[in-house]
């Protein structure tokens, strides 16, 4: 118990001290991965809401390989996006390895098709019924898809959730790409592989409590936001 | 559809398959302007996807829906502006009765100050005036019906569509709303298309019937005519009756005509000539018995010596088969005249039915 209670008062110490090599490392952690889980939003919603709703030939296999892709290893993807961006890759000219860019582009690789299977399934259960109650209504089309986003939303709220979730804590991708540049590219789940490998097991623990923290912190509102707002099946 | 009447809507060679089986092979369905037309049948029939095809929310794989003689498909939002629909669930959202049911209005971008009139005019009509502040989320179900009805009718849809809008109901609400749904559907006048599978609703509201079974209508016309007269078997099986009845007429004095139904004459009212060949339908409603082989005093112009067939207990009414001489009727009787009767299969009874009560009408091809 003592190295964990000591982790605590670490935390509590390095929190109070106002390190700003640790506000800078969390800052950076919460500004990746935040942008990264956007950017998936903005692709997966839409693309879960197709697959949940469409009724087209491929869907099936378009589904497997977004499963599939839930399951894909941070640090797979890490090296996917490596390849693409070293300089002998199609992508080298952008000379975008070790930035936060390619922080970025490796952490929405991870959550899109999270975020994508998750609101397909979501999507997908939304009842027939109230997509055609609409439409016989006069919704448009991009009005009743937001009706169905809307009846949708835990779901929607959960895939923000599982997308946000796999990639704040993620270490692989972030550390193949980004490099763990200190006051560049070090982000907290980087920071604490280093600070552990060089014996300072009291503040990768500490780095490790606040990861855990500010996870709780952002998943109990995206929770709240999740369980609020307009019911509509009665 | 009518043949006196403009037919609003129409489809033709309306075919449906799901995973490459067939569900919907409709030839020609049509409804009237004005009429409220009831598509009945078993669960499985191909009626709410033919309610659904007709009213442009879903593509069917061949055939074509014409509105007042122009073509339309799913893709035509001005024809589906022109309906609207109401299914078996209300799926009512949060917040109040009046703005659930502008919900349409404000798709349609009706200037707040109609739009209010309107849903308070909608509301008094479905008898829910007092609820328009009321959380749509704390209504019953039937009041939540209602709602959804009034969210329909403020749209003032040319053609209203109900996909079994009581089916959700427990059956008192349901008796009291199916009364309701008839007076309002009369007094806005709006052509209806109304998907049931309960036959007692159909003939409550509807002007007229098309009877589905396996994605074909098998029989359609006045529901009157629709319910009394089946002309195939599974269609009389389904509306209540025995078998059609097939005969000809060969006598007749006024419109009053005696048909010879293999042997048994059976006295209805009808125009057809001597001669004619026809199909008679007696609803068991309509079919009373008297125990023994003596012909009760009766004002009723038809009195048959029948055979009790077989009895089939149906909650607090019992369906009692009678044949004679080949022909078969049924009638409805309540348990109490069951056992005062003593009826039990191979006794002797007479069925008595009024002449008004006798459905005639020409024998298919």
């Amino acid at each position: 118990m003592e190295p964990i209670v000591e982790g605590f008062v670490e935390a509590g110490r390095l929190l109070a001290s106002g390190a700003s090599a640790v506000y800078e490392i969390i800052f950076l952690s919460l500004r990746v991965s935040a942008l990264a889980v956007a950017i998936a939003m903005l692709v997966g919603i839409p693309l879960g809401y197709v697959l949940g709703v469409g009724r087209f030939k491929g869907r099936r296999v378009a589904l497997i390989l977004v499963n599939t892709g839930m399951g894909l290893p941070p640090v797979v993807a890490g090296l996917l996006v490596y390849m693409f961006l070293s300089r002998s890759g199609p992508l080298g000219d952008l000379r975008l390895l070790f930035t936060v860019p390619a922080m970025i582009i490796a952490q929405v690789l991870i959550a899109t098709p999270l975020v994508t299977g998750v609101t397909a399934a979501a999507i997908g259960s939304v009842p027939l019924e109230l997509r055609l109650q609409a439409r016989s209504l006069g919704a448009s089309w991009l009005q009743e898809s937001w009706l169905t986003v809307k009846e949708a939303r835990r779901g929607v709220m959960a895939a923000v959730v599982a997308g946000f979730g796999g990639i704040i804590s993620e270490v692989g991708a972030v550390m193949i790409v980004g490099g763990n540049i200190e006051h560049s590219t070090r982000v907290m789940t980087t920071a604490i592989v280093l600070e552990a490998r060089k014996g300072n097991f009291g503040t990768a623990l500490a780095l490790g409590l606040i990861l855990i923290g500010i996870a709780f912190a952002i998943n109990g509102m995206l929770t709240g936001l999740q369980q609020s707002g307009a019911r509509y099946e009665r | 559809m009518s043949d006196s009447r403009h037919p609003l809507i129409e489809a033709s060679g309306i075919r449906q398959a799901y995973r490459r089986r067939t569900v919907l092979d409709v030839e020609r369905f049509g409804v009237a302007a004005g009429e409220t037309h009831a598509l009945l049948g078993p669960s499985g029939a191909g009626k709410s996807t033919l309610l659904r095809i007709v009213g442009l929310l879903e593509r069917p794989r061949e055939g074509s829906i014409r509105i007042d003689g122009t073509p339309v498909t799913h893709r035509d939002r001005a024809a589906r502006l022109q309906m609207a629909a109401v299914f078996q669930k209300p799926y009512l959202f949060a917040g109040t009765v009046a703005e659930n049911v502008a919900y349409g209005l404000r798709l349609r971008r009706v200037p707040q100050g109609e739009r209010a009139s309107r849903v308070a005019s909608a509301l008094g009509d479905v008898g829910l005036s007092e609820f328009a502040s009321a959380s749509a989320l704390t209504l019953s179900g039937g009041e939540a019906q209602r709602v959804a009805l009034a969210r329909a009718l403020v749209l003032r849809p040319r053609i209203l569509l109900l996909d079994e809008p009581l089916s959700y109901l427990d059956p008192l609400i349901k008796r009291r709303l199916v009364g309701d749904f008839r007076r309002i559907l009369a007094e806005t006048d709006v052509t209806t298309l109304y998907v049931t599978h309960d036959q007692d609703e159909a003939m409550v509201v509807a002007d007229r019937v098309s009877i589905m079974h396996e994605g074909r209508i098998v029989r359609t016309g006045d529901t009157d005519e629709v319910m009394s007269l089946p002309t195939t078997d599974w269609v009389a099986d389904f509306v209540g009756m025995e078998s059609p009845l097939r005969g000809r007429v060969v006598a007749c004095h006024d419109d009053l005509a005696e048909v010879d139904c293999g042997g048994v004459s059976v006295f209805g009212l009808t125009p057809l000539a001597i001669g004619a060949d026809v199909l008679v339908g007696v609803r068991p409603e309509d079919v009373t018995l008297f125990a023994g082989d003596g012909l009760p005093p009766s004002s009723a112009r038809n009195a048959l010596r029948c055979v009790v067939d077989g009895i089939e207990p149906r909650g607090a009414t019992a369906r009692v088969r009678v044949a004679a001489d080949g022909l078969k009727l049924a009638s409805l009787v309540s348990l109490a005249a069951l056992t005062e009767l003593g009826l039990a299969p191979g006794m002797p009874v007479v069925a008595m039915f009024k002449a008004t009560a006798v459905r005639i009408g020409p024998a298919p091809e």
